[in-house]
């Protein structure tokens, strides 16, 4: 083996691919949030239907969503070869009295929790992505913009009037949350930037960061289904 | 105190079983493996197998005791070895589950007693420091740092028990080889093969069948010697640098 293949399937090497894609896939929410919440601009759709109809037709978002689509696969299948191999490590008998800590509760499930985001992400991606790029949406016309662009708006407010539609997209976002709050600052622990000059600051972050983002992600749905229109 | 002890026999006419024990004289200044001696002793009288259990020191510095009591490693007491608790911090008539280290990479060899081997082994493939030999070098001829030193020595306090595979989801051993490594990349006289080291060492623990940390914490909360992750975080620091940055090979 070169030194590369060496480093990549080492524990440390792979614990890194997972701190690197990590960070990408915890950028991209940030990004997706801004996105979102142009939902809730009171405009018939057209900020966030032409943003839509940019995210899928500028090239330069093209190439960074195959590397997006490549970090979430690279980041499940290495998440579940190590839970695998780390299940295995505990040997032929397991403990017959478990102990664990309550702050150690999602680190501890990181792999269940990882695997609920994974199917959350699948049937988010059937619902809008898979309907935006092939599915059979309405055209719509806005005096400012020069063509028509895909009425996206209509298909997530129609979504979002089913309660339990709501309620799925919220549990989904608390999980994505427990799943960030340990995520977060174990990348960069990962990375070797447990410092003490930064890990206090890198632990207040990764905490607002879990906290707020879900929620805000959540509320858009929930806005969604109390307005009138 | 009257106690009912839960104790993994393996090994002689035991296949692998928790058997049951109760002991009514026990006085609470004695430690863990006293109990565990007037257990024993009450066994050879009967014509019994003693129950196996490593031990040496009995002052919390050898790193022999190698037991799990109730799921944690070393028992409920923060940054104290199984040799060092007392039963004053277990109540009358409490139910004690006393189970063997549990690691693929640590092979239970009898009842308590694991093999440990595996540490020796990555400490071979890179704990060591080169020095000249002949005379002893004057200690104070390289100046190092206070904070330096301090945080060298936090380090070195690692006696290598293996509390921290024990109580890692993951049977993970890497609080143990980031203690040593961090140890000697801090101080000067482990520059020599510092990149070489987390190399091999790291290689040497992987290939011992350990799992991969996952930043759960878990080891720091059990280490009987309260040794911080943030030594994990160098020795990440450590690994990259070497295997990434620099023209080491191994």
């Amino acid at each position: 083996m070169n030194w590369f293949s060496r480093f990549i399937v080492s524990s440390i090497g792979q614990k890194f691919v997972m701190a690197l894609t990590g960070l990408f896939l915890i950028l991209f929410l940030a990004v997706h949030l801004a996105g979102n919440l142009q939902l809730l601009r009171s405009d018939g759709g057209e900020a966030f239907n032409t943003y839509a109809h940019f995210m899928t037709t500028s090239p330069l978002i093209k190439a960074i969503s195959y590397t997006l689509y490549a970090a979430i696969l690279l980041h499940t299948v290495q998440g579940l070869i190590l839970w695998r191999y780390n299940r295995a490590a505990r040997g032929p008998v397991r403990y017959a009295v478990s102990y664990s800590r309550p702050e150690e509760r999602p680190a501890r499930n990181m792999a269940w929790i990882g695997i609920i985001i994974f199917v959350f992400i699948l049937i988010h991606l059937s619902q809008f992505w898979y309907q935006m790029h092939w599915g059979e949406l309405e055209m719509k016309e806005y005096p400012s913009y020069p063509h028509k662009v895909k009425d996206l708006y209509s298909l997530v407010s129609f979504t979002y009037k089913n309660p339990a539609m709501v309620l799925f997209y919220v549990v989904c976002m608390g999980v994505v949350g427990v799943h960030l709050w340990h995520g977060f600052w174990s990348a960069f622990h990962t990375l070797g930037l447990g410092h003490r000059k930064y890990v206090p600051v890198i632990r207040f972050v990764g905490m607002a960061y879990a906290i707020v983002i879900p929620l805000l992600f959540a509320i858009i749905p929930i806005i969604i289904y109390f307005r009138s229109e | 105190m009257k106690l009912t002890l839960k104790i993994w026999r393996q090994g002689g006419k035991y296949k692998g079983e928790f058997v049951t024990y109760s002991l009514d004289d026990i006085n609470e200044h004695m430690s863990f493996l006293e109990m565990l001696d007037v257990l024993n002793e009450r066994l050879i009288r009967q014509k019994e197998e003693p129950i196996a259990f490593e031990h040496d020191c009995r002052e919390g510095i050898c790193g022999s005791c190698s037991m799990v009591i109730n799921g944690r490693p070393h028992g409920p007491l923060k940054g104290t070895t199984t040799c060092q608790l007392h039963m004053r911090h277990f109540r009358d008539g409490d139910t004690i589950v006393i189970e063997p280290f549990r690691a693929k990479a640590f092979p239970v060899i009898r009842d308590l007693v694991v093999d440990r081997s595996a540490f020796d082994r990555i400490i071979q493939a890179g704990g060591y420091i080169s020095v000249n030999t002949g005379q002893a070098p004057e200690a104070n001829s390289i100046p190092i740092e206070k904070e330096v030193a301090s945080r060298a020595f936090d380090a070195a306090a690692c006696i290598g028990c293996g509390a921290c595979v024990a109580a890692c989801p993951n049977a993970s051993a890497m609080l143990f080889t980031a203690a040593k490594v961090s140890h000697l990349a801090l101080l000067p006289q482990g520059q020599v093969e510092r990149k070489r080291r987390v190399l091999r060492m790291v290689a040497q623990m992987d290939k011992e069948g350990f799992g991969r940390c996952s930043n759960v914490r878990a080891c720091e909360a059990e280490c009987p010697k309260e040794i911080s992750v943030s030594h994990i975080a160098r020795m990440n620091r450590e690994y990259l640098f070497a295997a990434v940055a620099s023209e080491t090979l191994a």
